[in-house]
C-alpha cells in the first residue's frame, strides 16, 4: 500500500510547528499504524532527515502512551488505541493527517509527543483512597456487591491515553476525571474521601486549563476503553452531594 | 500445568562428567557467593526474624534519609509509595511520561496468594512448594516462602486500596486455577490484571507526591549509577525532554526497572523497555544472577513480517480449549486449514504427551511449536523463508460447547486476535507462536534485596532472586508487589539505619568520573555519523539471540551467538547513524544508548547459558535432554545460582557460584509424558 | 446553567400553552393574556405574579448566558491552535450547535420582545393594544413568520440537546437507561415544543386562524 502522510513536525515546545507531507511506499495492511510510522522513520533515517517523534510503549493498547489525531479522529478510525489501529483500516493511497493532541493543558513536547502530566496532578488531588501499606484489613472483611465491583472494573479500565481531552471541542478532561470518581465511588473503601476527592480533582481539572463539559459526547466515542458518558453524571453528582455538605 | 512430578533420582541418569566445562576460556572462576542476610531456623519463622533484627532508621531522622527509586511499575511505584508513608525522602524516575504507564501494566492473567478463600487447600507451604517447583529447584527456599507468606498482604492491601478484583455474587473475592496448579489462588481484574493493581500503586505514589514525601521524575532514564566509597549513593539521569544530563544523590538506591526481554528485540515487552539501569550497575559492581533464564510464552500472535516492532501474547488459558496442530505435509502448510482434512492434521502435542496434551507447560508447548516450524511444518505468512506459526484450533470446542461459550469464555481475546491479524478466530484456527515474555534472571540480591553494592537494592523483575529458572503463572505480580509493598521497605531500614550519610561533594571524583563517561558515550554515539539505523541493529542482535539463545540452546551455537554479538557490537560503536541533537528529545539516541546495552547483555547472557551445560526451567540445553528429547537437570553439578561480576570491557567475566540447598523439600525431575 | 435551562423549558411549555389558545379564539386567547396580568390578586398587587416570573426569567438568563460565556472562553483557552483536520464522530449537530443557536435564540428573543411585549410593533401598522389581533397581524405577513420558524428550529434543536445537557450536569443519567430517557426526553421536548410554537404562525399565515 502507498499513502501520502500529512505530519505535524515541531523541534520542540517552544518552536512553532507546521505540516510536512512524506510519500510512503510498501506498507503493509498487516502494520500497526505505528509500525506504519517505524518504516516511515527508518526511511527518513536513511535520507538523513530526523524521524518523527512519538510516543508509544506497550504497543498492546494498555498503557496509554499513543496517541494521535488520525485525519481528525483521535486514534483513528476504529474503536481502539493507535498503536492497536492497522493499515488495513485504510484505502491504498489514501492521505493521512497525523496530528499531536491538542489542549493548552497538554503541551506539545516535540513533533507529535505531547505532555500528559496534568493527569497525574489530577489525580494526586484525590484520585485514591488513603491507606498505608500494611494497614488493611482483610480482603473480606468488606463485600462489594458484584455489579458494584464490576462498574468499578469497567471505569477503572481508563489507560489515561488522553484521548477524551483530544476529541472533545471544549478541550475537556471531563471523562477521565468521571472515570476515577465512579471507580473509587462505587467501591466502599472509597466512601470515606467522596466528597473531598471530587471537589479536589475537579479543582485541579479546572486549574489545569482543561474546558468545561457541555456532554456533547465525543470523547465517549473516541475512548478506546469505551468508557461510557454516564461517568460524568456521577462526576457532577458526587459534586453537587458535596456542595450539599459544604465540603 | 498439571502437576506429575514423579521421584527421578538426577544422581544416576543426571551425572554429569566433570571434563565439560563448555564456558572454559570465556570466564573465570571467581569465590562463591553467599546470602548472609538469610537467617536459619524454621522456615515459617525466617521473615519474622529478619524483620525483628532489621534495625529501625529513627522516624525523627527518616525526612534526611533520601532513597531513589529507578522504575514505577509494580515493584517501584510500591516501593516508593510506601517508603514515602514511612517518612523517607523519596524521588522516583521513570522513562515514561507518567509512572502509570510501566509495562506491569500490561500483565493479564492475575495475582497469586495464598489466601485459601477457595478452602482447596492451599497454603503458604503449598505456594511456596509450587513456586520452588516451577522453578525447576533453582530458587532460594528462604525467598520463595516469604513471597508466599506476604502474598496474603497484598492482596488486602490492593482491595484497600480499591483495586477493582473479579468478585462472585456474594461479593467476595473469585479466585481461578492458573497455570495448571491443583488450587485455585489467582486473584484477577478481567484480563487487565497488571493495569488494575498498577493503578492501585501509582494512585499510592501520587498520594505521596501531594503529600510531598515523593517527587516524580517522568521522561528520566538513568544512564549512571553512582558508587562513592564502595556505596551507591545516586544515579545520573537524562532528561528525555530537554536532553540535559542531571545527576541526582540519595542515601541509597533502588532498581526496580524491570525486565530486559527486549534484548530479542521483539518480545511481549514495551518497546521502551531496557536493561540500561541494571546494567550500568552491573558494570558498577553489581553481580548479575542467572542472565540466561528466559520465560518464553507459547501462545503469542505470530510474526506477520519484517517491520514487526512487538508481540502481543494471548493468555494461555486458551490451550485449555484449543487444540494445537500443523499439516503432516509440508505441501499444506500454505493452503487454507480448513480445506486440510482431520487426517492430515498433526495434533502433535496431543500425539507427544498423551497425558497431558496441549496443557504441557510452557517450556515444553514453546519448544515443540519451534520444532515442528524447524521441520518445515509452520503455517501462516513466510518471514525471512520460514513459516513460524502453528495453528490453535477452537473447532472442536465450539461444536462442543457452542460458540457462545466460547465467547465468553475467550471474547476479548478473539477480538483482539481478530484486530491484530485481520482473521476472525471463530472460523479460521488461529495462529500462535512463542516469543520471549518475562526474564528470570537478574542482579543478584541478598535477602535483603541488597546487591553487591551496598546500597543498591534491586527489585521485581530486574532482580533474579524468587523466580529460579522458570517462574509459575501469576506470580511475577505477585513479587513485584511483595518486593515493593512488603520486602523491601522492612530490609532497607537497617540499611539507613545506618545513615544519614556523608553528602557526596559534587566534584567527588567519582561524580565526576561518571558524569564525563555518560557524556562521552552520548558524543560517541551522537557522532558516530555511520549508516545503520539504530533498530536495524536490535533487530539483528534480537534474531541472533532467538536463534541461538531462545528455546533451545547448544555449546555450538552459543558460541557462534557471541562472536557474532562481539562483531555487531563493534560495528555498532563504527557505523550507527543516530541524527538530530543531543540536547534536545532525540528517541534515536534513546534506543541508541540502550541497544549498546543490550549488546553486552546479550553476550554475558549466552555465556551463562553456555556455562550451564543442563536443561533447568526456562533454560534448554540441547546436550542435556533426555532420550526421549525431554529436559534433563544436573542438580549434583549445576545447583547453584551463577552471579557474574564484571570484570572490564575486554575482560572476561568473573563467575561466582551460589549454592543452593534445599532443606524443606525435595528436588525431583519433572516428567510429562 | 441546567438549572436555568430547566426553568426555561418551564417557561417555554407554558407559553406554548398560552399560544395554542389562539385556536379558541379572540377571546379566549386575550382573556389568558389579560388573567396572567390578574394571577395572584389579591395577596399580590396587579401583574405582582407575572413580575416576579419575569424576574425569574431574567435572572436565569443572565445565569445561562453568563455560563455559556464561561464555557465559551474556557473552551477557546483550553484550545488555543486548533486542528488541521478535526471530525466529529458521535455529537449530534444540535450539541455543536449549543452556541451559536443560543446566540440566535438571544436575538430572536430580543425581537420577540419588541414584537409583543415591550415594543409592540405591528409590522402592518393596525392596533397594538389587543394581543389576539396583534399576533394574527403579525403571522399573516410571511417573513415574520419565517424568522418564527427559524428559531423554533433553533430552539428544538437547542431543547434536544439543552434537556440531556441538563439531565447529565444535574447527576440525573448515571445510567444507560437514564442516559437513554433523558436523550428521548429532549427529542420529545424539541418536538412538542418546538412545533406547539410553530402551529400558531403557520395557522396564521394558512389562513385559519383570523381576526
Amino acid at each position: 500500500m502507498k499513502f501520502t502522510l500529512n505530519i505535524w513536525r515541531q523541534p520542540d515546545a517552544v518552536t512553532a510547528g507546521k505540516i510536512h507531507t512524506y510519500e510512503l511506499d510498501e506498507v503493509s495492511e498487516d502494520m500497526s499504524f505505528l509500525e506504519m510510522l517505524d518504516v516511515l522513520n527508518e526511511d527518513l533515517n536513511a535520507k538523513g532527515e530526523e524521524p518523527v517523534a512519538f510516543d508509544s510503549d506497550c504497543r498492546e493498547g494498555i498503557c496509554g502512551s499513543c496517541g494521535l489525531m488520525i485525519n481528525g479522529e483521535a486514534h483513528g478510525p476504529e474503536v481502539t488505541t493507535t498503536c492497536q489501529l492497522h493499515m488495513r483500516s485504510f484505502k491504498d493511497g489514501d492521505s493521512i493527517t497525523i496530528e499531536p493532541w491538542r489542549a493548552d493543558a497538554f503541551p506539545v513536547v516535540k513533533d507529535l509527543v505531547v505532555d500528559r502530566g496534568a493527569f497525574d496532578r489530577i489525580i494526586q488531588q484525590g484520585g485514591y483512597i488513603s491507606v498505608n501499606t500494611g494497614a488493611a484489613p482483610d480482603a473480606h472483611a468488606t463485600p462489594v456487591p458484584k455489579d458494584k465491583a464490576d462498574r468499578a472494573f469497567d471505569v477503572a479500565t481508563c489507560i489515561s491515553c488522553g484521548a477524551c481531552v483530544a476529541a472533545c471541542p471544549n478541550g475537556s478532561a471531563s471523562l477521565f476525571v468521571g472515570a476515577k470518581i465512579t471507580h473509587l465511588g462505587e467501591l466502599p473503601q472509597g466512601q470515606a474521601e467522596r466528597d473531598t476527592r471530587v471537589v479536589n480533582m475537579v479543582a485541579q481539572h479546572d486549574h489545569e486549563g482543561f474546558g468545561g463539559c457541555t456532554n456533547i459526547g465525543e470523547c465517549t466515542a473516541a475512548c478506546p476503553k469505551e468508557i461510557p458518558l454516564d461517568v460524568i453524571s456521577r462526576l457532577n453528582w458526587d459534586l453537587h452531594a458535596a456542595l450539599r455538605h459544604g465540603k | 500445568m498439571p502437576d506429575t512430578t514423579n521421584t527421578f533420582d538426577a544422581s544416576h541418569t543426571g551425572r554429569l562428567d566433570d571434563e565439560y566445562d563448555d564456558a572454559a576460556g570465556y570466564y573465570v572462576d571467581g569465590d562463591p557467593i553467599a546470602d548472609t542476610k538469610a537467617p536459619g531456623g524454621p522456615l515459617e519463622e525466617r521473615w519474622d526474624t529478619r524483620q525483628f533484627e532489621a534495625r529501625i532508621a529513627n522516624p525523627a531522622n527518616r525526612r534526611r534519609l533520601s532513597v531513589i527509586v529507578v522504575g514505577t511499575g509494580l515493584a517501584g511505584a510500591s516501593a516508593a509509595a510506601t517508603l514515602g508513608e514511612a517518612g523517607y525522602v523519596v524521588k522516583s524516575f521513570c522513562y515514561q511520561d507518567s509512572p502509570r504507564r510501566a509495562h506491569s501494566i500490561a500483565a493479564q492473567g492475575g495475582i497469586n496468594a495464598a489466601k485459601n478463600y477457595k478452602g482447596d487447600g492451599d497454603s503458604v507451604f503449598r505456594l511456596f512448594y509450587d513456586t520452588i517447583k516451577g522453578g525447576d529447584y533453582r530458587a532460594r527456599e528462604s525467598n520463595v516462602y516469604r513471597l508466599a507468606q506476604v502474598s496474603r498482604n497484598i492482596i488486602d492491601q490492593c482491595v484497600a486500596q480499591g483495586v477493582p478484583f473479579a468478585r462472585e455474587y456474594g461479593g467476595l473475592l473469585d479466585n481461578r486455577s492458573f497455570g495448571g496448579v491443583q488450587v485455585s489462588r489467582t486473584f484477577y481484574a478481567r484480563g487487565q490484571t497488571g493495569q488494575q493493581l498498577l493503578i492501585g500503586a501509582y494512585q499510592a505514589l501520587e498520594r505521596q507526591v501531594a503529600a510531598g514525601t515523593v517527587k516524580c521524575y517522568t521522561r528520566h532514564e538513568m544512564v549512571e549509577l553512582i558508587v562513592v566509597d564502595g556505596r551507591a549513593r545516586g544515579i545520573i539521569v537524562r532528561d528525555l525532554v530537554t536532553g540535559e544530563i542531571e545527576t541526582y544523590f540519595a542515601d541509597v538506591v533502588v532498581l526496580a526497572n524491570g525486565g530486559y526481554g527486549n534484548v530479542f528485540f521483539l518480545s511481549t515487552n514495551a518497546m521502551g523497555s531496557n536493561v540500561t539501569a541494571s546494567w550500568r550497575a552491573h558494570r558498577k559492581g553489581a553481580y548479575m544472577a542467572n542472565p540466561c533464564y528466559t520465560q518464553i510464552h507459547p501462545t503469542c500472535i505470530p510474526v506477520s513480517g519484517a517491520h514487526q516492532s512487538k508481540l502481543t501474547l494471548m493468555s494461555e488459558s486458551l490451550r485449555n480449549d484449543g487444540r494445537i496442530w500443523v499439516p503432516k505435509n509440508k505441501a499444506d502448510c500454505d493452503k487454507d486449514p480448513r480445506d486440510i482434512p482431520e487426517e492430515d492434521r498433526d495434533y502433535y502435542l496431543e500425539r507427544i504427551y498423551p497425558a497431558f496434551g496441549n496443557l504441557v507447560p510452557r517450556d515444553i508447548a514453546s519448544r515443540q511449536a519451534k520444532n515442528m516450524c524447524d521441520e518445515g511444518r509452520g503455517v501462516g505468512p513466510e518471514v525471512e523463508g520460514v513459516r513460524r506459526g502453528v495453528y490453535l484450533d477452537f473447532e472442536e470446542a465450539i461444536g462442543r460447547l457452542g460458540r457462545d461459550a466460547i465467547e465468553n469464555k475467550y471474547g476479548n481475546l478473539f477480538d483482539m486476535y481478530a484486530r491484530i491479524t485481520g482473521e476472525d478466530p471463530y472460523s479460521v484456527p488461529m495462529r500462535i507462536y512463542p516469543a520471549v515474555h518475562y526474564v528470570m534472571g537478574g542482579l543478584w540480591v541478598d535477602y535483603d534485596l541488597q546487591s553487591t553494592i551496598p546500597g543498591l537494592f534491586v527489585t521485581g523483575e530486574a532482580n533474579f532472586s524468587d523466580h529460579g529458572a522458570n517462574r509459575l503463572g501469576a506470580s511475577a505480580l505477585m513479587q513485584g508487589l511483595a518486593d515493593g509493598y512488603f520486602v523491601l521497605p522492612n530490609t532497607i531500614r537497617d540499611y539507613l539505619a545506618e545513615g544519614p550519610f556523608e553528602k557526596v561533594a559534587e566534584d567527588d571524583p567519582a561524580v565526576v568520573e561518571a558524569q564525563e563517561s555518560v557524556r562521552s558515550r552520548i558524543h560517541q554515539l551522537m557522532n558516530t555519523n555511520g549508516t545503520r539505523s539504530v533498530d536495524s541493529y536490535h533487530r539483528e542482535l534480537g534474531n541472533i539471540m532467538w536463534e541461538y539463545c531462545g528455546m533451545e540452546r547448544s555449546a555450538d551455537g552459543l558460541k557462534k551467538a557471541i562472536d557474532l554479538i562481539r562483531t555487531l557490537k563493534q560495528d555498532f560503536w563504527r557505523n550507527v547513524k543516530v541524527l538530530g541533537a543531543a540536547e534536545t528529545m532525540n528517541q534515536s539516541l534513546e534506543r541508541a544508548g540502550r541497544v549498546a546495552d543490550f549488546f553486552e547483555l546479550g553476550e554475558l547472557m549466552c555465556l551463562d547459558a553456555l556455562n550451564r551445560r543442563e536443561s533447568c526451567g526456562g533454560h534448554f540445553r540441547a546436550e542435556s535432554q533426555t532420550e526421549d528429547g525431554e529436559a534433563l537437570r544436573h542438580d549434583d553439578t549445576y545447583a547453584y545460582v551463577a552471579a557474574w561480576e564484571w570484570a572490564g570491557a575486554d575482560e572476561k567475566p568473573v563467575l561466582h557460584k551460589e549454592n543452593l540447598t534445599y532443606e524443606f523439600v525435595e528436588m525431583k525431575q519433572r516428567s510429562y509424558k | 446553567m441546567a438549572v436555568s435551562g430547566l426553568i426555561f423549558i418551564g417557561f417555554v411549555l407554558t407559553h406554548m400553552y398560552g399560544n395554542l389558545k389562539a385556536f379558541g379564539g379572540h377571546d379566549s386567547f386575550n382573556e389568558y393574556a389579560h388573567h396572567l396580568r390578574e394571577f395572584g390578586e389579591p395577596i399580590l398587587p396587579h401583574e405582582g405574579a407575572l413580575w416576579i416570573i419575569r424576574l425569574a426569567l431574567i435572572v436565569s438568563l443572565v445565569v445561562h448566558v453568563a455560563c455559556a460565556v464561561a464555557l465559551w472562553r474556557r473552551a477557546a483557552k483550553a484550545r488555543s491552535v486548533k486542528y488541521v483536520v478535526k471530525k466529529s464522530k458521535a455529537s449530534s449537530l444540535s450539541s455543536r450547535t449549543m452556541r451559536w443557536g443560543g446566540v440566535t435564540l438571544l436575538v430572536f428573543i430580543v425581537w420577540h420582545l419588541l414584537n409583543f411585549s415591550i415594543g409592540k410593533i405591528n409590522v402592518q401598522g393596525g392596533a397594538t393594544d389587543d394581543p389576539y389581533n396583534l399576533m394574527v397581524d403579525s403571522f399573516d405577513v410571511w417573513w415574520l413568520t419565517a424568522i418564527y420558524l427559524v428559531a423554533m428550529v433553533a430552539l428544538g434543536m437547542h431543547l434536544h440537546h439543552g434537556t440531556f445537557s441538563a439531565a447529565q450536569t444535574l447527576g440525573l443519567t448515571n445510567n444507560d437507561k437514564a442516559r437513554r430517557n433523558a436523550k428521548a426526553a429532549g427529542a420529545l421536548l424539541a418536538v412538542v415544543i418546538a412545533g406547539g410554537f410553530s402551529l400558531v404562525p403557520i395557522f396564521v399565515l394558512a389562513g385559519v386562524i383570523t381576526k
